[in-house]
């Protein structure tokens, strides 16, 4: 059975475990290492994929201050012009955070969108994570005032989920409001000059929605 | 008020027993009497609040700048198991009589997985309290641990309050002890439901 | 004790779920589905072998008063590593587990076994009691799993047959505690017999 104590070996005995576990730890990080970073990688790289058009460059993560965005990244096509970008936006949930990948195309139209992670309840809150479900099928180009239909916008909310689906199209709203800041400058025709003004009026982009309906038939 | 909208979520909508099933051990074991239940409670809420503080800022003073954040286990559970121990000698040291309502329940504390538990999610989710996602600050982090506890408290004070009346009533025999009290803490459970979304 | 039923007692007399009453926060948390129960008992059972086997290498050198430290940061260097491994080859698993795979170092299981087993015993029965508790833990937990997802969505192992939703509770928080309570109940039952 186990040693007698002593001041001794009893420090002797720590350090020699804590040696050997930090040895074998840093190993199986060395090991891992390359592993993590590329499934990280992966998952990011589908993704942007599923939110955007096919074909294109991605470029890398580009940081953003603009409320309720930490970053986004630009796609680009063979001659470098702006095809495309993918906004990962975030706001409060029913259980707490749930961040997006929205794709949006420089008119600003939403080219489709995917739940990169959230707390909503299972079985009510949670079916926004599903591809086939209508919620998620109405993204697709969606073009239409940016609010659920109880609050009198075109968003068809999940059933008995009205707070997930206010905060998904939340963080739709935020996305397609940094695109339109960022694309300003290039389509001018397209986008007059109040959408630079971020969220809370942003809900509701009147000549933005008149003109995409058109696309939305269409798909 | 966003402190206030903290400790709603964190006692209420996400209580840490009824919502997020940590420290269930304790909770299931301790919970026969309502005095002892009201002595674990209060030495919980001491080593939660303490032990965040501590490894939120070995968090973000040694392990983040070192990028050794891939040892935060490892070194969470040593630093709160040796803050138990301290806490314990200086306990015992300078409030004798202190250490007598909380000193048995202290060594369990360090196998108790909400003081981790509050611990790692403090520092790796990102939370919504009204406002946009974000990482907690410290002072975020100490009312979060703060209340997170108390809702530890309650639900093990509550629940204690109910086993002692079903310790005197007729139970059938395959459901004495255990199952009947895992069938209660789920119906207390369904109560807690419906605070869920007020934050 | 032989070596077979060092596997076996595992699952029947004891059943670190039913009979032991240990690790309680992963069996109630992590089995929304049959697919994580089943998920989150092979982790477990892979830090409680490695754990044992080491634990009852090093045991007859570790000074009493130190052993406790010892143990933990043995279990604690085993679950970094676990978790390391689910980062880069599952992410998607580690994603769902969330929280409850550094948990695993405060589940009194694997402490409560190198105690109560791997300080006493040779290493290749502290294996196969690892093996055997671990295997009583994961049917534990994919059973559990199964009955909150049967009830809970309507699907088993994630096939679906019927449509629409289940009786929603089972997934969410009373759900666990109900199922575990019933759970317990059959069990007491069965074993008395």
């Amino acid at each position: 059975m186990a040693a007698k104590s002593n001041l001794i070996n009893m420090a002797l005995c720590l350090t020699a475990v804590c040696l050997v576990c930090a040895a074998v730890l840093g190993v199986t990080y060395a090991v891992t290492c390359e592993p993590i970073a590329a499934a990280a990688a992966a998952e990011a790289q589908a993704s942007i994929a599923k939110v955007l058009p096919a074909g294109g460059e991605i470029s890398e993560e580009i940081a953003s201050d603009a409320e309720g965005v930490d970053g986004y990244f630009v796609q680009s096509d063979a001659e470098g012009a702006v095809t495309a970008y993918a906004v990962k936006s975030t706001t409060g949930g029913f259980g707490g955070p749930l961040t997006l990948m929205v794709g949006v195309l420089p008119d600003g139209t939403v080219f489709n969108t995917s739940v990169l992670s959230h707390s909503e309840t299972p079985g009510l809150g949670a079916k926004c994570t599903e591809e086939k479900s209508g919620f998620r099928e109405q993204w697709k180009g969606f073009a239409g005032a940016l609010s659920v239909k109880k609050d009198g916008g075109d968003v068809d909310a999940i059933t008995a989920s009205t707070i997930t689906s206010r905060a998904y199209t939340k963080a739709v709203t935020q996305a397609v409001a940094l695109v339109q800041t960022l694309a300003a400058p290039s389509e001018p025709t397209v986008i007059p000059s109040e959408p630079t003004v971020i969220p809370s009026e942003a809900t509701v982009i009147p000549s933005e929605a008149k003109e995409s309906k058109t696309e939305e038939d269409h798909q | 008020m966003e402190f206030l909208l903290i400790i709603i979520s964190a006692i209420f909508v996400n209580n840490i027993v009824l919502a997020q099933f940590l420290g269930i051990c304790p909770f299931l074991g301790v919970s026969n009497k309502l005095s002892t239940a009201s002595g674990m409670s209060l030495a919980v809420c001491f080593v939660i609040t303490l032990a965040t503080v501590v490894t939120y800022l070995i968090n973000k003073f040694l392990l983040v700048p070192f990028g050794l954040t891939f040892l935060q286990t490892i070194a969470f559970i040593l630093v709160i198991a040796a803050l138990v121990q301290t806490v314990e000698i200086v306990l015992k040291k300078v409030s004798p009589s202190l250490y007598q309502a909380l000193g048995i329940f202290l060594p369990l504390i360090t196998t108790n997985c909400a003081v981790l538990g509050v611990a790692i999610n403090v520092v790796t989710k990102e939370f919504t309290f009204g406002g946009a996602a974000h990482m907690m600050g410290l002072g975020e982090a100490v009312v979060y641990a703060f209340a997170t506890s108390l809702g530890y408290g309650l639900a093990m004070v509550l629940f204690a309050g109910i086993r002692e009346h079903l310790a005197m009533n007729e139970v059938p025999k395959a459901f004495r002890g255990l199952p009947i009290a895992l069938i209660s803490v789920g119906i207390m459970a369904l109560a807690f439901l419906g605070f869920s979304g007020i934050v | 004790m032989s070596k077979l039923s060092l596997i076996t007692k595992g699952l029947l007399k004891e059943n670190p779920t039913f009979v032991l009453v240990l690790g309680m926060c992963p069996t109630l948390a992590t089995t929304t589905s049959a697919m994580n129960g089943l998920e989150m008992g092979l982790a477990t059972m892979f830090v409680l072998i490695l754990s044992n086997i080491v634990i009852s290498l090093i045991a007859p050198v570790v000074p009493d008063k130190v052993h406790i430290p010892v143990y933990i940061v043995v279990i604690a260097t085993f679950v970094t590593v676990l978790q390391l491994l689910m980062q880069a080859y599952t992410p998607a698993v580690y994603k769902t587990l969330g929280l409850f795979i550094p948990l695993i170092v405060v589940n009194c299981i694997i402490l409560g076994r190198a105690e109560a087993f791997a300080n006493k015993n040779g290493v290749w029965d502290s294996a196969l009691d690892g093996i055997g508790i671990g295997l009583g833990f994961t049917l534990s937990l994919t059973v559990i799993g199964i009955v909150r997802e049967v009830l809970g969505s309507g699907a088993i192992f994630g096939w679906k047959f019927i449509s629409g939703d289940g009786m929603l509770a089972f997934v969410m928080a009373p759900g666990a505690f109900i199922v575990l309570g019933y759970l317990m109940v059959l069990f007491n039952k069965i074993a008395k017999k």
